[in-house]
């Protein structure tokens, strides 16, 4: 799966579960997702539940933070890494 | 001799100096008597910035060694310490400590440039001890070093305050869309704290976890039961304590003895931090406060972990821990009910009263009123709110706002409340604060904002709002303004959008409509 189709599914995923009614184009790569509160702290365990199955790829409770997930862009990077 | 919290840490400094007093998540700590030397290091440069008993002292760091060492630098002074949230918005930390006016504050270099911008704003310029960054009483020290190099610091006593001098300042959410400053005194805290002496009695050998934050009520058990007895206080990050699976193994690693946190909390624990996979037989304690621990969640985790006794302790900031229930051994598999909140605890006394304040029969529902020696003087700067905070009748009673019933055994139960105030995550949420915040946003006409119970969530916040042209305003942008005026716990989950806003006959929002909208 190549970076592009990563980053569409988990922006189609974000748009469905967190900002149900969003514009799509408002959610762009650098939109702050975890210091705004668009993911809480469950939300943000969902998301990581989520990329695991989808994905088939382990995160670790350390990649778990804002540094891995605070954007879009960050995900992509976190599961494109992962895939490798 | 008044006992005062200053007094608790200068007993163990004699008893204890060579034992742990507080370890950060990654195995930094100091001892009792080093604590006992950067505390009294700090106390003398506040003296010497102007710092005087019966002053206020601001404290904008992220939870450390630094921190613990900074509060009793501060209570060593006479002067009370105010703690804010550092995760919060700068512009309310900032409103916060020009508020109390405080002396002083102390932060960290992270936090400077936004803090000095939004003091700016407020016209308040007070003196700022900053260090590099908190961590292991290093930041503390280095902070301290270069001041000394400069001009060395007298050297002072530690000033033993009066019972009802002000220990510290919590600032919870307001109503009217600013945060209010509790104020609690020396005895208010070390009332509290003896009856945590004599309920968990603890001893040296104990870690107790420190999760709540510094500037949340349940801070007070956790930093002063510990260091009034010797025993380590293990302190839990910001980020970690968020994380199930990190909580978990910090918890394991710290070898931690009392637990104290939000039901929210112990919730995530369970479901995500594979708890069955650690050995977690050091836990004797499980204490849970600030909101209502759902009954499925609860039991699953004395189902792993059974072996400790487990607290519902409850109470508001203004009181602190004003009754608290042990549990069974047991939870019958069959209970659907949540657990009492229990007995008024010795140092404290309790009624139940009903609109007019006169006391219920056994049984009724009626508001929890109480009075004794944890109980606030009230609100800082805020005559008006700290009048009505009481019982007219007899202003000894604190009005928790909390509707219960007292069953035959004398335990109460949780009912409800009687105001618009809400607890998200344990986090006292006033919904008139989020509606202010909502009304600054240029495009929004009209805000009306509600909770409603959530399964996952235990409470759900939802902005019901009009906007000036009719349409919608873009969640992320929503979210985002929110989130620069309000902690990220008081940011609303979800938004709906109408033409107006349902209306009562008086012309006020609807809001009994409101929350039967789907």
């Amino acid at each position: 799966m190549d970076r592009q189709a990563i980053h569409d599914t988990v922006k189609t995923y974000i748009l469905e579960q967190f900002l149900p009614g969003e514009d799509p184009n408002e959610l762009t790569d650098d939109t702050p997702l975890m210091t705004t509160g668009i993911l809480d702290s469950l939300a943000t365990l969902k998301l990581v539940t989520y990329l695991e199955e989808k994905f088939d790829i382990a995160v670790e409770a350390h990649e778990a933070d804002s540094e891995n997930l605070n954007t879009l862009e960050l995900i992509t990077d976190l599961v494109a890494r992962k895939k490798k | 001799m008044s006992p005062t919290l200053q007094r608790y840490l200068e007993s163990s400094v004699a008893s204890h100096g060579a034992r742990t007093a507080v370890r950060e998540a990654d195995g930094t700590s100091i001892t009792y008597a080093e604590l006992g030397i950067l505390s009294d290091r700090l106390r003398d440069r506040l003296v010497a910035l102007g710092v005087k008993p019966g002053d206020r002292v601001g404290i904008y760091l992220r939870k450390s060694i630094d921190t613990v060492a900074s509060i009793f630098g501060v209570l060593k002074t006479g002067a009370a310490y105010v703690p804010v949230d550092p995760s919060a918005p700068p512009v309310r930390n900032a409103y916060i400590l020009a508020n109390c006016a405080v002396k002083v504050a102390i932060t960290e270099r992270v936090f400077e440039p936004a803090l000095r911008h939004q003091l700016a704003g407020e016209k308040f310029d007070p003196p700022l001890i900053v260090m590099a960054a908190s961590g292991g009483g290093n930041g503390l020290r280095a902070a301290l070093d270069e001041m000394d190099s400069a001009v060395s610091a007298v050297r002072t006593e530690t000033v033993y305050t009066a019972a009802e001098d002000l220990a510290y300042i919590l600032y919870t959410s307001g109503s009217t869309g600013k945060p209010k400053g509790v104020m609690l005194t020396q005895r208010n805290a070390t009332s509290f704290v003896d009856w945590c002496s004599e309920i968990f009695s603890p001893v040296p050998g104990d870690v107790f976890s420190s999760h709540a934050p510094f500037h949340f009520d349940l801070s007070i058990l956790d930093i002063y039961t510990p260091l009034k007895h010797g025993a380590t206080l293990a302190l839990i990050p910001e980020d970690v304590g968020k994380e199930p699976q990190k909580l978990a193994k910090l918890v394991h690693d710290a070898g931690i003895t009392m637990w104290y946190s939000t039901p929210s909390i112990l919730s995530l624990l369970v479901q995500y931090g594979k708890l069955e996979e650690l050995d977690l037989s050091h836990i004797r304690v499980v204490n849970f406060a600030g909101e209502v621990f759902p009954i499925v969640h609860l039991k699953a985790l004395h189902a792993i972990l059974p072996a400790p006794r487990y607290f519902n302790l409850y109470g508001p900031t203004e009181t602190n821990v004003c009754t608290f229930y042990e549990l069974p051994r047991q939870i019958p598999t069959e209970r659907t009910d949540p657990f009492p909140i229990g007995k008024v605890c010795a140092h404290l006394e309790g009624i139940v009263v009903d609109e007019d304040g006169n006391e219920v029969t056994r049984g009724e529902k009626g508001e929890l009123c109480i009075r004794g020696e944890s109980v606030t003087p009230g609100y800082w700067n805020l005559p008006e709110q700290t009048a009505n905070a009481y019982l007219a009748r007899d202003s000894r009673y604190y009005r928790t706002g909390d509707i219960v019933t007292e069953a035959e055994d004398g335990n109460y139960t949780y009912a409800g409340r009687r105001d618009r105030m809400v607890k998200k995550r344990g986090y006292r949420v006033e919904l008139g604060e989020i509606e202010s915040c909502l009304y600054r946003h240029p495009d929004v006409r009209e805000a009306a904002v509600i909770a409603l119970p959530d399964e996952a969530l235990g409470m759900k916040v939802r902005a019901h709002l009009a906007t000036r042209d009719g349409g919608r305003i873009s969640l992320i942008q929503l979210k985002a303004f929110c989130s620069q005026h309000l902690p990220v716990y008081m940011v609303p989950d979800v938004f709906t959008f109408h033409a107006e806003l349902p209306k009562t006959s008086t012309e006020k929002t609807d809001y009994q409509t409101l929350m039967k909208m789907e």
